[in-house]
C-alpha cells in the first residue's frame, strides 16, 4: 500500500506525513516533488499541510499549477484517493478538486490548537474506521482555514453527504464557541461528490501518536487502506 | 569602479562609529588609508555585534568546555552538543531587540529567520524555537510609576501604553509569521513587562537543531582553488550596516534608521534551509557561512579567517536585486535568507543541480586564496583589499570603566515600612492581581499563535516549566527552558546572573530532565557608561560561577548591548537559555497537579527554616509598584540538593508533577499547579507549621501579634520568592516513600497539603485564606487577551 506525500515547495508537514503513514502496519509512503510528472506506482497521495509557494497570492493559488498538479487532478478523476490537509486543503480547493474556499480566519489571527471534530459521514472512504457521530480530536495550526460555500454549494454538499466532519464541542455539539475560525456551519473537512477527494483544515498527521494528546490522525490513514484493499478485492473478483 | 564614495574624513570616521584610535589600528593593518567600502567594512566588523569589543573579555571567564562539548563557543555560527548515540543538538540565542523597537513584526520575524540560519549552516535540522521577550506594560495598574523616572501624565501612559501593546503585538506576529511559515515550531520561552522596557523591548529567539556527528559543518574557507558561491535571495539595499546600527542606542531619530531593519521571506529561507541540508548530505562542501550581519562581509572574511586562507570575491556577480549598487552598499546589506558556500573543486554541478531543484539563486561568486586578503573585486577593479585575520579576529579589545550602581535596597524586615499594612483581604487580593499580571499570566493568547503542533515533536503543551520535545529522528527527549529575572539583575546583577543559570536548571529539573549546556543573551545598555558595564560585569561573573557548578558550560550566544531609549536603560537581562536531556519518556514532567488526593510536598526550605523576605518580589512590584531590594540569596549548595533530589525521585517514579517557586512565590506556584490543561484541580494547604518564626525575625508568633503583622507574615510566607524551592505532588501510597528519601538524603522539605476539587484553601498565620479555582483560573487564563483585545487597535499584518 503506498502512498504519495507531494513536496511543494514551502510544504512543511510533508515530514510529519510520511512518518505518520510509515508509522502504521501495511501503510508505506514516500516523497513525490511538485516537478514530477506521474504519480503511476502509488495507490493514493496526500496533500501535505504547510505553506506553498509562500501563501502568495492566496494560499494553494500557485502550488495548483505545478507540474505534479496536472496527474492529481487526473487521478482524482480516476478515482484514486487523494487526501489534502490544511494547505493541501487549500490547494485542492484552488484547483477545484473540492468547492467552496478557506479564507482568513474569523479571530485574524493564526490559530494552533487542539480541536474535536464530529464525523458526519460514516461510510465514507476515508472515514469508514469510525462511526457517525464519533469525535475524533486533532490539531489544528492555520491563519486561514474558515471554510466559505455559497448558498447553493452548501446546500449541494449537505445533501449530498460532503460534508465530513465538523468542529464541536466534547458533547459532540457544533456550538459557535468550538468554531475556532469561523467556518461556516461549522465545517472542518469536505469531500468532493464522488466520494474520493477529502480535504480537511485539522492535521491527522499531528494526531499520530498519543504522546501528542490523540493517535485519532491514523484512523483517516487507515480507512483510505481498507477502502484501496477493498477495491483491489472487487476488481480480483 | 564609481566614484561617488565620500572622502575619508574625521567625522565620516566618526559616523561609521570608530575612535579615532580604531581609525589608526586600520591604517596600520592596510598599510594606507581605507577606502570608504573599506571603512564601511571595519565599521561593521568592529562593531560590537559582530566583535564583542566591550564584552569579550568579560565572555572569556565562562566556562566553555565539558565532555559533551563538540563545537565550543565562538568556533562557529552556534555550539554543538553530543547526546549520545551519534546525535548532537546545535543550538543557540540570538537578539534582534533594535530592529523589533523601530519595526516590530519585520524586526522579530528576521531575527527567528537569523537564528535558524544559524542553526542550519552548521548542518543540523532546526527542530523548534523558544522565544525571551521584553516590552513596556500593556495594563495599566503596573505602570503606576516608571521607577527613578519623571511622572507622566495620564494621558501620556495611556499612549505608551499603546505603544507597548503595538510592539507586543507586531513581535508576536512576526515571529508567528516567520515561524509557522517555514515549519519550525516555537514551543516555550518567557514574557515580561516592565517600565525599563519602554522603547527598547527585548527580543530573544533560541532555535535548536538535531545532526549526526558525521554532518557537522564548517564555517571555513578551506582549499585553496575551491569556488566561492554565493546562494539564496538576491542582495537588496536592506538592512544597510545593520549591526552598526543595532550597536547604538536608540534615540528619537532612530526611526530614520528603519533601512537598517531587514524585510523577511520566510517561503526564501525554507527552500534555502532544505537546499542547504540536501547539500550537505553530499561531500560536495568546504564550508558553509550564513549571511546575518554584516552580510557578504562578514561571511567572506570570518571564513577566510576560520580557514587560514584568502577568499577573492567579484560583485559583479552578486545577484542582485536593484541596480546601481555601490560596493559599499552590496557589502554591507543584510538582506536575509543568503549563504555563502564554498564548495568542492570538481563538484560545483552537485551544489548547482541541488538549488536547481529547489528554485534558489546560486552564483559562482569567487574563489579560495592562499594568500589572507579578503579581496573585493567589481567588475574588474579592486573594491576592496583588507586582510582577513586582522579584520575578524583582531578588533580592538577593551576593558570599560566599570562602577557600582546603588540600588534602593533594604533590611528584609524594613520592607513592610515601606507599603500599607496589609490586612487578610488585601492577602485575598493580592493573589488575584499576581496571576492577573501579564508577566505571571498564561501566554495562551500568545503561544495559541505560534504553530507549536508542527514537526510532531511537543510531547508538552507550551505552559509548563520547561518545553519538551521528542526528536523523533534520533529518539530523544529534549528539555529546554530560557529564564532572567531582570528585576533581580537590576538589584543585583551578580544575585541575578546566579539565580536566572539556577532557575533554568530548575524548570529543567522539573520536567525530567538533566541540565546540558547553556546558551546565553547578554542584554544591557551602552558600556560606554560605568554603571552599565559594572551590571555586565557582575552578571556574567554571577552566571559564569553558577554554570560551573552545575556543570552547564556555555556554548555561544549573543551580546546585546546600547539596549537604551530615551527614557533610560533596560533592565539587566542576561537570559539563559537551557537544553537538558531526558533519559526516559517516563520520567517527562509537567507542572500540573495530576489527581484529587495526591499529596503535596514542599522540597525546598519550608518558610520556618529562613527568614523569607519580600525583596525584589513580583508581590511588591505588582501590588505596590516597587522595585526594591534585597534580591533572594541564592545558597547553590542547597539549590543542587533539591534539584538532585527532585530529580531522583521522578527517576524513581513518585513524582506526578513539579513546578519550581519562582515570580509569585509559594502561593502562585500551588495556583499554577492547579491549571491542569485537561481539568482544573483545587489544593488544601496548611502552612501553619510554617509560620514559628517572623519574617526576617526571631520573633515568637505569640508574642503581641496584631492583626496586621500576621497578614505580613502571610504576605512573606506566600509570595516570598526564595529560592530552591520545588512544589511536588504525589500518590498518597508513595508520600511516605518520597519523605523518608527526602529526609535520608538532608533535603529540607514539608508536606504541605493534597490537591481537592474546585477551591483553593491555604492556612497560615492562623488565617484561613479561600480562593474559587474558576476565578483564579480566568484571571490567569485572560489576562493578556483582556489587555491587548479590549480596545480597537488595528490589528498588525503584512
Amino acid at each position: 500500500m503506498k502512498f504519495a506525500v507531494i513536496q511543494f515547495p514551502g510544504s512543511n508537514c510533508d515530514q510529519d506525513c510520511l512518518r505518520a503513514i510509515n508509522g502504521l502496519d501495511g501503510l508505506s509512503a514516500e516523497y513525490v516533488w511538485h516537478k514530477e510528472t506521474t504519480l503511476a506506482s502509488f495507490d493514493a497521495m496526500v496533500l501535505p499541510g504547510g505553506f506553498a509557494y509562500g501563501d502568495y497570492l492566496r494560499c494553494g493559488a500557485i502550488a495548483r499549477f505545478s507540474p505534479i498538479m496536472n496527474e492529481v487532478v487526473r487521478a482524482a478523476k480516476e478515482g484514486q484517493l487523494i487526501l489534502g490537509t490544511c494547505n493541501g486543503f487549500q490547494v485542492l480547493c484552488e484547483a477545484g478538486l473540492l468547492p467552496g474556499a478557506l479564507v482568513r480566519n474569523r479571530g485574524l489571527r493564526f490559530v494552533c490548537d487542539m480541536v474535536n471534530l464530529r464525523i458526519e459521514v460514516a461510510d465514507s472512504a476515508f472515514t469508514h474506521d469510525c462511526a457517525q457521530g464519533t469525535i475524533l480530536r486533532m490539531p489544528i495550526a492555520h491563519g486561514e482555514g474558515c471554510y466559505f460555500a455559497d448558498p447553493e454549494t452548501l446546500r449541494e454538499l449537505n445533501g449530498n453527504g460532503q460534508v465530513m466532519m465538523r468542529y464541536c464541542d466534547v458533547t459532540g455539539a457544533t456550538t459557535p464557541e468550538s468554531n475556532p475560525n469561523g467556518s461556516i456551519e461549522n465545517i472542518a473537512g469536505i469531500c468532493n461528490r464522488d466520494g474520493n477527494v477529502f480535504g480537511l483544515m485539522p492535521h491527522p498527521d499531528r494526531a499520530s501518536d498519543v504522546r501528542l494528546g490523540s493517535a485519532d490522525g491514523a484512523k483517516i490513514f487507515l480507512s483510505m487502506a481498507e477502502t484501496i484493499l477493498a477495491g483491489r478485492a472487487r476488481a480480483a473478483a | 569602479m564609481p566614484t561617488a564614495d565620500p572622502a575619508i574624513t574625521p567625522e565620516i570616521v566618526e559616523e561609521h562609529g570608530l575612535t579615532p584610535e580604531e581609525f589608526a589600528r586600520i591604517k596600520k593593518i592596510l598599510g594606507r588609508e581605507p577606502n570608504f567600502t573599506e571603512l564601511g567594512i571595519f565599521s561593521v566588523m568592529w562593531s560590537e555585534h559582530c566583535s564583542y569589543k566591550n564584552s569579550r573579555r568579560e565572555l572569556k571567564k565562562f566556562p566553555t568546555s565539558g565532555p559533551n562539548i563538540l563545537v565550543k563557543a565562538g568556533e562557529e555560527n552556534a555550539g554543538v552538543v553530543d547526546i549520545g548515540d551519534g546525535w548532537a543538538i546545535a543550538f543557540k540565542i540570538e537578539s534582534h531587540n533594535h530592529p523589533s523597537a523601530i519595526e516590530p513584526f519585520q524586526g522579530a520575524a528576521t531575527g527567528v529567520g537569523g537564528i535558524i540560519r544559524d542553526i542550519f549552516t552548521m548542518g543540523a535540522r532546526p527542530e523548534f524555537c523558544l522565544n525571551s521577550l521584553r516590552f513596556g506594560p500593556i495594563t495599566d495598574p503596573c505602570s503606576s510609576r516608571r521607577v527613578g523616572g519623571t511622572s507622566a501624565t495620564a494621558e501620556d501612559r495611556r499612549s505608551q501604553i499603546a505603544t507597548n501593546r503595538r510592539l507586543f503585538l507586531g513581535v508576536v506576529s512576526g515571529i508567528a509569521h516567520y515561524g509557522n511559515c517555514i515549519g519550525v515550531p516555537t514551543i516555550g520561552g518567557e514574557i515580561y513587562f516592565d517600565e525599563s522596557f519602554e522603547g527598547n523591548p527585548l527580543i530573544n529567539v533560541f532555535c535548536l537543531g538535531i545532526l549526526r556527528h558525521e554532518q557537522l559543518a564548517r564555517g571555513a574557507a578551506r582549499g585553496v582553488g575551491n569556488p566561492v558561491f554565493y546562494v539564496g535571495a538576491e542582495t537588496g539595499r536592506d538592512g544597510l550596516a545593520g549591526a552598526a546600527f543595532a550597536s547604538r542606542e536608540l534615540t528619537e531619530e532612530s526611526r530614520e534608521d528603519r533601512p537598517a531593519v531587514q524585510v523577511g521571506d520566510p517561503f526564501k529561507e525554507k527552500l534555502l534551509l532544505e537546499a542547504c541540508l540536501e547539500l550537505l548530505a553530499t561531500n560536495a562542501v568546504a564550508g558553509i557561512q550564513d549571511m546575518g550581519a554584516a552580510g557578504l562581509t562578514c561571511s567572506t572574511c570570518e571564513t577566510a579567517s576560520r580557514g587560514g586562507s584568502g577568499v577573492e570575491i567579484d560583485l559583479s556577480k552578486v545577484p542582485k536585486r536593484e541596480p546601481g549598487m555601490t560596493p559599499y552598499e552590496v557589502l554591507l546589506s543584510e538582506s536575509q535568507e543568503r549563504m555563502l558556500i564554498i564548495a568542492k573543486r570538481g563538484k560545483e554541478n552537485i551544489l548547482r543541480e541541488i538549488f536547481a531543484k529547489w528554485d534558489v539563486p546560486c552564483a559562482e561568486i569567487g574563489r579560495v586564496t592562499d594568500d589572507g586578503m579578503m579581496r573585493v573585486r567589481d567588475n574588474g577593479s579592486v573594491a576592496a583589499e583588507i586582510p582577513a585575520k586582522p579584520l575578524a579576529e583582531e578588533a580592538p579589545l577593551y576593558e570599560r570603566e566599570a562602577r557600582r550602581l546603588t540600588t534602593e535596597s533594604t533590611q528584609d524586615t524594613e520592607v513592610f515600612k515601606k507599603i500599607p499594612v496589609p490586612s487578610t483581604s488585601s492577602v485575598v487580593e493580592s493573589l488575584k492581581l499576581l496571576l492577573a499580571d501579564p508577566t505571571i499570566a498564561s501566554k495562551n493568547w500568545v503561544y495559541r499563535q505560534y504553530d507549536h503542533t508542527v514537526r510532531t515533536g511537543a510531547v508538552v503543551k507550551p505552559g509548563s516549566d520547561a518545553a519538551v520535545f521528542y526528536i523523533r529522528e534520533a529518539n530523544k527527549i529534549l528539555a529546554a527552558t530560557t529564564d532572567c529575572n531582570s528585576l533581580y539583575c537590576a538589584i543585583d546583577p551578580r544575585e541575578g546572573g546566579r539565580i536566572a543559570v539556577a532557575e533554568a536548571a530548575r524548570n529543567l529539573t522539573c520536567s525530567g530532565a538533566r541540565p546540558l549546556a547553556v546558551t546565553d543573551n547578554l542584554n544591557f545598555g551602552n558600556p560606554y557608561k560605568p554603571e552599565n558595564f559594572w551590571q555586565l560585569r557582575e552578571a556574567v561573573e554571577g552566571m559564569a560561577e553558577a554554570c560551573r557548578v552545575f556543570g552547564t558550560p556555555v556554548t555561544g550566544g549573543n551580546v546585546s548591548l546600547y539596549n537604551e531609549s530615551p527614557a533610560g536603560v533596560v533592565d539587566p537581562t542576561p537570559t539563559v537559555a537551557m537544553v537538558g536531556l531526558i533519559n526516559e519518556e517516563k520520567h517527562i514532567t509537567t507542572q500540573w497537579f495530576k489527581n484529587e488526593g495526591d499529596v503535596i510536598i514542599l522540597v525546598g526550605s519550608p518558610a520556618s527554616d529562613c527568614s523569607y523576605n519580600l525583596g525584589a518580589s513580583r508581590f511588591l512590584k505588582v501590588c505596590f509598584g516597587k522595585k526594591i531590594g534585597p534580591v533572594p540569596k541564592l545558597d547553590i549548595e542547597l539549590e543542587i540538593a533539591v534539584q538532585n533530589a527532585v530529580r531522583d525521585l521522578i527517576r524513581l517514579g513518585f513524582v506526578r508533577s513539579a513546578h519550581d517557586c519562582s515570580e509569585g512565590g509559594l502561593a502562585v506556584a500551588v495556583t499554577e499547579s492547579c491549571f491542569n490543561p485537561d481539568r482544573l484541580l483545587g489544593a488544601d494547604i496548611d502552612l501553619s507549621a510554617c509560620s514559628g518564626r517572623r519574617a526576617g525575625g526571631e520573633q515568637d508568633k505569640t508574642a503581641g501579634e496584631t492583626p496586621g503583622s500576621t497578614a505580613q507574615m502571610a504576605c512573606a510566607i506566600l509570595f516570598s520568592e526564595a529560592q530552591s524551592r520545588i512544589v511536588i505532588s504525589c500518590d498518597p501510597k508513595n508520600a511516605g516513600r518520597v519523605l523518608s528519601e527526602l529526609k535520608s538524603n538532608n533535603v529540607p522539605h514539608a508536606q504541605i497539603g493534597s490537591v481537592i476539587r474546585d477551591d483553593l484553601r491555604i492556612s497560615v498565620c492562623d488565617q484561613k485564606l479561600n480562593w474559587q479555582i474558576a476565578e483564579l483560573h480566568d484571571l490567569w487564563w485572560n489576562a493578556i487577551r483582556r489587555a491587548v483585545e479590549s480596545d480597537s487597535e488595528p490589528i498588525p499584518s503584512l
